[in-house]
C-alpha cells in the first residue's frame, strides 16, 4: 500500500470501533442468506453484508496496524468483551421487521458517519468513508423502502414493524454516546463527536417513520456498553459462529 | 534512461490493462475505470495502481493478483498497490466498456452516478425506481421497472423489461 501512515493508539481504537460495528452486523446479515422471503431479498442482504464487510476489513487492517495486528487477528482471535461495537449491530434478527428496522437506524448513522468522516485529517478514515458514504446511500434507501412498505401496509405488517421499532430504538442511542476516547478524537479533526450526528441522522430518520405511520416510543430505556466491550446474551453466539473454523485450524490460509 | 523509463512504463500498462473482470470477462481494467495509474514509486520501482469498485468486492483479489502476475512477467521488479482515494465511481467506466456492457447484455450505468447528485438518501428512500429511463439491452425498449436494487455482484441490480418481459442485470451508478 502506499503511504498509509500508521495510525495513533487513539486513532486505532476508534477504526476498530467502527470496523467492529461493521463486522458484526455484517454477519447477522449474513443469518437470512437462504431465509428470506423471496430471492431477491437474500440477494439484497447479502451484498449489504458484503459491503460492510469490505468495510470491516480496511477499517481493522488499518486500526490493527498500530499494534502489528492483521484483519484475521482482530476478527477471530479476540474474546468477546474485547468487541468494541455498539450493541445494536448484535441484536438478534428477529422478524424481517426488526432486521429492517436496525438496518435503516444504522445505516442511516453511518451515512452520517462516513460523510463527516470523509473530510477527516487521517486521511486513511478519510478514504474509507469516501467509498463507504456511497455504499451506505444503498443501504438506506432498500431499508427505508422495506420500513415504509411494512409499516403502511396490512394491519398485521404495521403491527410487527411498530413492535420492531419499540424493540430496537432503545439501542439507538449508543450510537450518538460521548466518552474519553471520541472527545479526543473529535478534538483533533478526526472524526465527529458522536452526539454531532444525531440531528442529521434523525433528519433521515424521523420522516420515513412517520410516512411509515410508525410511533417513535419514549419509554426512556437507553441501553448501551457496547464500546466498553459490554454485550448482550446472544453475541457470544455470534463470535461462535464467526470465529469457530479460525480457532478450530489456527493460521490455516487457502 | 528518460526514454527507457518511458518504455518500460508503457509497456507495463500494456501488460496489465487487458485484465479481465472476473465476474464481468468482457470488461478489462482499464474499461473499468479501476487501472488508476502506472508509474515509478520514489524507491525507483515501477508500481501499478488499481483502485477498488466496492469496499466488499471479491473480484478484487483476483484482479490484484491477475495484474500481478502480467506485470511481474514484464517487470519482474514491479509493484500493484490498492489506493482508495479518490473514490471510484461508474463514471470512471469508458465509453468503449459502456458498449461492451450493452453488448453482454448489462445495461450500463446511467448519467452521473447517484452520490453527490442527489444530496441526502432520505429523498431517494421513498420511491422505488427512479426517473431515468435503463434501456432493456435485449430489446432496446425504455419500459423497464426496478426489480431488486442488489444483483448478482455488488455492482449491479436487477431489472424487467416489460416489453419483451425478460429480466436483466443493470450495474448501477455509484
Amino acid at each position: 500500500m502506499t503511504a498509509v501512515v500508521a495510525p495513533s493508539a487513539d486513532v486505532a481504537e476508534y477504526a476498530i470501533r467502527l470496523g467492529d460495528d461493521a463486522l458484526i452486523l455484517s454477519q447477522r446479515l449474513i443469518e437470512w442468506s437462504a431465509h428470506s422471503h423471496e430471492i431477491e431479498e437474500d440477494v439484497a442482504l447479502a451484498n449489504i453484508a458484503l459491503d460492510l464487510l469490505g468495510q470491516a476489513r480496511s477499517l481493522l487492517s488499518y486500526g490493527g496496524s498500530y499494534s502489528g495486528k492483521s484483519e484475521d487477528d482482530l476478527a477471530f482471535g479476540r474474546e468477546e468483551r474485547r468487541f468494541t461495537n455498539v450493541q445494536l449491530v448484535e441484536l438478534d434478527n428477529g422478524d424481517f421487521a426488526v432486521t429492517m428496522v436496525r438496518q435503516l437506524l444504522f445505516s442511516a448513522y453511518q451515512y452520517e458517519l462516513y460523510r463527516t468522516l470523509e473530510s477527516s485529517v487521517d486521511g486513511q478514515l478519510a478514504a474509507i468513508a469516501g467509498k463507504a458514504v456511497k455504499e451506505v446511500a444503498y443501504h438506506v434507501e432498500h431499508a427505508g423502502g422495506w420500513v415504509l412498505r411494512l409499516g403502511d401496509g396490512t394491519e398485521l405488517s404495521h403491527q410487527r414493524a411498530q413492535a420492531a421499532l419499540e424493540s430496537v430504538w432503545p439501542f439507538s442511542y449508543e450510537l450518538f454516546g460521548d466518552d474519553e476516547l471520541s472527545g479526543r478524537i473529535a478534538d483533533r479533526g478526526v472524526g465527529p463527536l458522536p452526539s454531532l450526528l444525531r440531528d442529521g441522522w434523525l433528519g433521515t430518520v424521523q420522516p420515513l417513520l412517520a410516512e411509515a405511520t410508525l410511533t417513535i416510543p419514549d419509554d426512556g430505556w437507553r441501553p448501551g456498553g457496547g464500546r466498553s466491550g459490554l454485550h448482550t446474551q446472544g453475541f457470544g453466539y455470534l463470535l461462535a459462529e464467526l470465529q469457530h473454523l479460525h480457532r478450530s485450524h489456527p493460521g490455516a490460509t487457502w | 534512461m528518460s526514454t527507457g523509463v518511458r518504455t518500460g512504463l508503457a509497456e507495463l500498462r500494456t501488460a496489465v490493462a487487458e485484465v479481465p473482470d472476473p465476474e464481468i470477462p468482457v470488461l478489462t481494467i482499464a474499461d473499468l475505470g479501476i487501472l488508476r495509474d502506472v508509474r515509478w514509486a520514489a524507491d525507483g520501482r515501477p508500481e501499478v495502481v488499481l483502485t477498488p469498485t466496492y469496499s466488499g468486492c471479491p473480484a478484487t483479489e483476483a484482479i490484484r493478483s491477475d495484474v500481478t502476475a502480467r506485470a511481474h512477467a514484464v517487470r519482474p521488479d514491479a509493484r500493484v498497490v490498492v489506493e482508495l482515494a479518490p473514490a471510484w465511481t461508474t463514471d470512471w467506466i469508458t465509453e468503449a466498456g459502456r458498449q461492451k456492457l450493452a453488448a453482454y447484455g448489462i445495461a450500463p450505468p446511467s448519467g452521473n452516478a447517484a452520490h453527490g447528485g442527489s444530496g441526502r438518501p432520505g429523498k431517494v428512500a421513498l420511491t422505488l425506481g427512479r426517473p431515468p429511463a435503463i434501456g432493456c439491452p435485449r430489446c432496446g425498449s425504455s419500459d423497464t421497472e426496478l426489480l431488486s436494487r442488489f444483483g448478482s455482484t455488488p455492482c449491479k441490480a436487477l431489472r424487467r423489461c416489460r416489453s419483451c418481459a425478460e429480466p436483466f442485470d443493470e450495474f448501477k451508478p455509484l
